[in-house]
């Protein structure tokens, strides 16, 4: 599914990766840790080829950085959903809204666009404020618009850059929960994050920690299995 | 039931009015002063125009000179591509002109024993004919004709002519050029903010795996449309600056319809391509 042959991403700064392999299976929930700067989320950017290795190759869904254009990012990116730690939702729309623009600018049919978006919000547990606008939601009830707007595309692989890090300690347990329902449905997960507590709670998922760029840490060498009881 | 590209276009408006106001009174003042230009231009055409519609060779006639050969003269005048028209003037009729015009010689008339004005041909060129060169070659195929005397133009006053033309034609050229590229940019401004504040939806779109097309579209839409709103408010705002100045320059002209229609499509181009330059920046962000 997602595959990192010797990447290495350098910016004028220095390298944010060097030379990580890896190697991540259908269905697998995977924890991306380490510091600030370590590296977290330009390996989430490099999977959803928003970067480009300097060096090495990343192959994603049947996807290679080497060989996909620019004009073809576009099947990739329905195949990778990504939600980021500060929701980065359309203000000025309800909840429905911004569920429906990611059907709509992905093509769906204009009928089934609200139907659908109406099932993604009860996915995640917002069907009674579908209308509201965004910005009288919690952060929690925002986190779960942009996760069901990421699952529009019914990607294989979710990416999740520091999901919790802008909500308190009840709506973190509920977006986790949520996604990890979602992976227990076959969805590859990758999340970054560096909230080490999260990762001891759910203790069944694969771990992987990057130091300074470089990947230190893989759990898969200790257990592969995911169980999804937390 | 609507196309996405229009609903969108039209939910952006709806939106941000007051910014898709501001870009469109950007664009309707750049294209107001080229509007005023436009008519400043036009009107420096119409009155160089009306000059050089009165540019004619005169060709004064002999005195014996009879029916026949006058009509002979006219006949070879108006058979050249050069000459639109040929009149006659008899001596009578050069008279009676000059009377009119002169209030003096209305006194002297009944007292002169023998008129002492020269029957004459005007001979009037094509369009265009206020050229020296084209002029003297007319001038010396009338000087030619056995029964003309003499034959003026005042060269000296076609020249002049002929020099302010092609000095108001390079400066409209290049005051032309000078306001069309400054408006171009406050246009393509105007159309960059707008595009700006919508850059996170222009984000998203390529966050979810919408096709660069599909996401250009409703931009270029807007700006086109943009474009079209300014063109016209500034169409409106030269009229009124025009019916203003009317009071006091009867003659001023407003400016012919096409540039109209030509000044509200520069209008809508600008606005698309300043779109899809702004766009195709953010496009490249994600």
């Amino acid at each position: 599914m997602i595959r990192f042959i010797r990447v290495t991403k350098e910016y004028a700064s220095g390298a944010a990766i060097e030379d990580v392999s890896l190697d991540i299976g259908k269905g697998e929930f995977v924890f991306l840790t380490g510091h600030s700067g370590s590296g977290k989320t330009t390996t989430l950017k490099l999977i959803h080829l928003s970067e480009r290795p300097t060096d090495g190759e990343v192959r994603v869904a049947g996807f290679s950085s080497i060989r996909t254009t620019p004009r073809d990012l576009w099947k990739l990116r329905r195949k990778v959903g990504l939600v980021f730690q500060d929701f980065r939702l359309l203000p000025g729309r309800t909840a429905m809204e911004n569920v429906g623009f990611a059907l709509e600018v992905t093509g769906s049919p204009p009928k089934a666009i609200t139907p659908k978006a109406q099932r993604l919000l009860s996915q995640v547990g917002l069907a009674s404020k579908s209308e509201r606008p965004v910005e009288q939601l919690s952060g929690g009830e925002r986190q779960r618009v942009a996760i069901a707007r990421a699952l529009a595309t019914e990607p294989l692989v979710l990416l999740a850059d520091e999901p919790t890090g802008n909500l308190d300690e009840r709506a973190t347990r509920g977006v986790m929960d949520l996604i990890w329902e979602i992976n227990a449905l076959g969805m590859a997960v990758v999340m970054a994050t560096h909230d080490l507590e999260l990762v001891r709670r759910y203790a069944s998922a694969r771990v992987m920690e990057l130091d300074q760029g470089r990947l230190v840490y893989d759990s898969s060498g200790v257990d592969r299995a995911v169980t999804h009881t937390t | 039931m609507q196309s996405p590209t229009l609903r969108e276009a039209l939910a952006a408006l709806r939106r941000a009015p007051l910014l898709t106001g501001l870009s469109a009174g950007m664009v309707a003042l750049a294209l107001f002063v080229a509007g005023l230009f436009g008519t400043v231009t036009h009107n420096l055409q119409v009155a160089l125009q009306s000059v050089e519609d009165r540019v004619a060779v005169v060709a004064y006639l002999d005195d014996g000179a009879g029916p026949a050969p006058i009509d002979r003269a006219v006949a070879d005048l108006e058979a050249r591509d050069d000459v639109r028209e040929v009149r006659y003037v008899s001596q009578d009729r050069a008279l009676e002109i000059a009377r009119a015009e002169l209030p003096e010689l209305a006194e002297l008339g009944a007292g002169l024993a023998e008129n002492p004005f020269p029957a004459s041909l005007e001979i009037v060129l094509q369009d265009g004919g206020a050229d020296p060169d084209a002029i003297a070659v007319v001038a010396q195929a009338a000087a030619a004709i056995p029964i003309v005397e003499d034959v003026q133009y005042g060269q000296e006053w076609v020249d002049r002519l002929h020099a302010l033309r092609r000095l108001t034609g390079v400066a409209v050229m290049v005051i032309g050029a000078a306001f069309a590229v400054v408006g171009a940019l406050i246009i393509g401004t105007a159309i960059r903010i707008a595009i700006f504040a919508r850059r996170d939806e222009i984000y998203i779109m390529r966050l979810v795996g919408a096709k660069d097309a599909f996401i250009r579209r409703p931009f270029l839409l807007e700006g086109a449309f943009t474009g079209v709103v300014g063109g016209a408010a500034a169409t409106g705002l030269t009229w009124l600056t025009y019916q203003t100045l009317h009071r006091f320059l009867e003659d001023l002209s407003w400016i012919p319809s096409t540039w109209v229609v030509g000044g509200i499509a520069a209008g809508g181009f600008f606005g698309m391509l300043a779109s899809a330059v702004a766009v195709r920046r953010h496009l490249r962000e994600v």
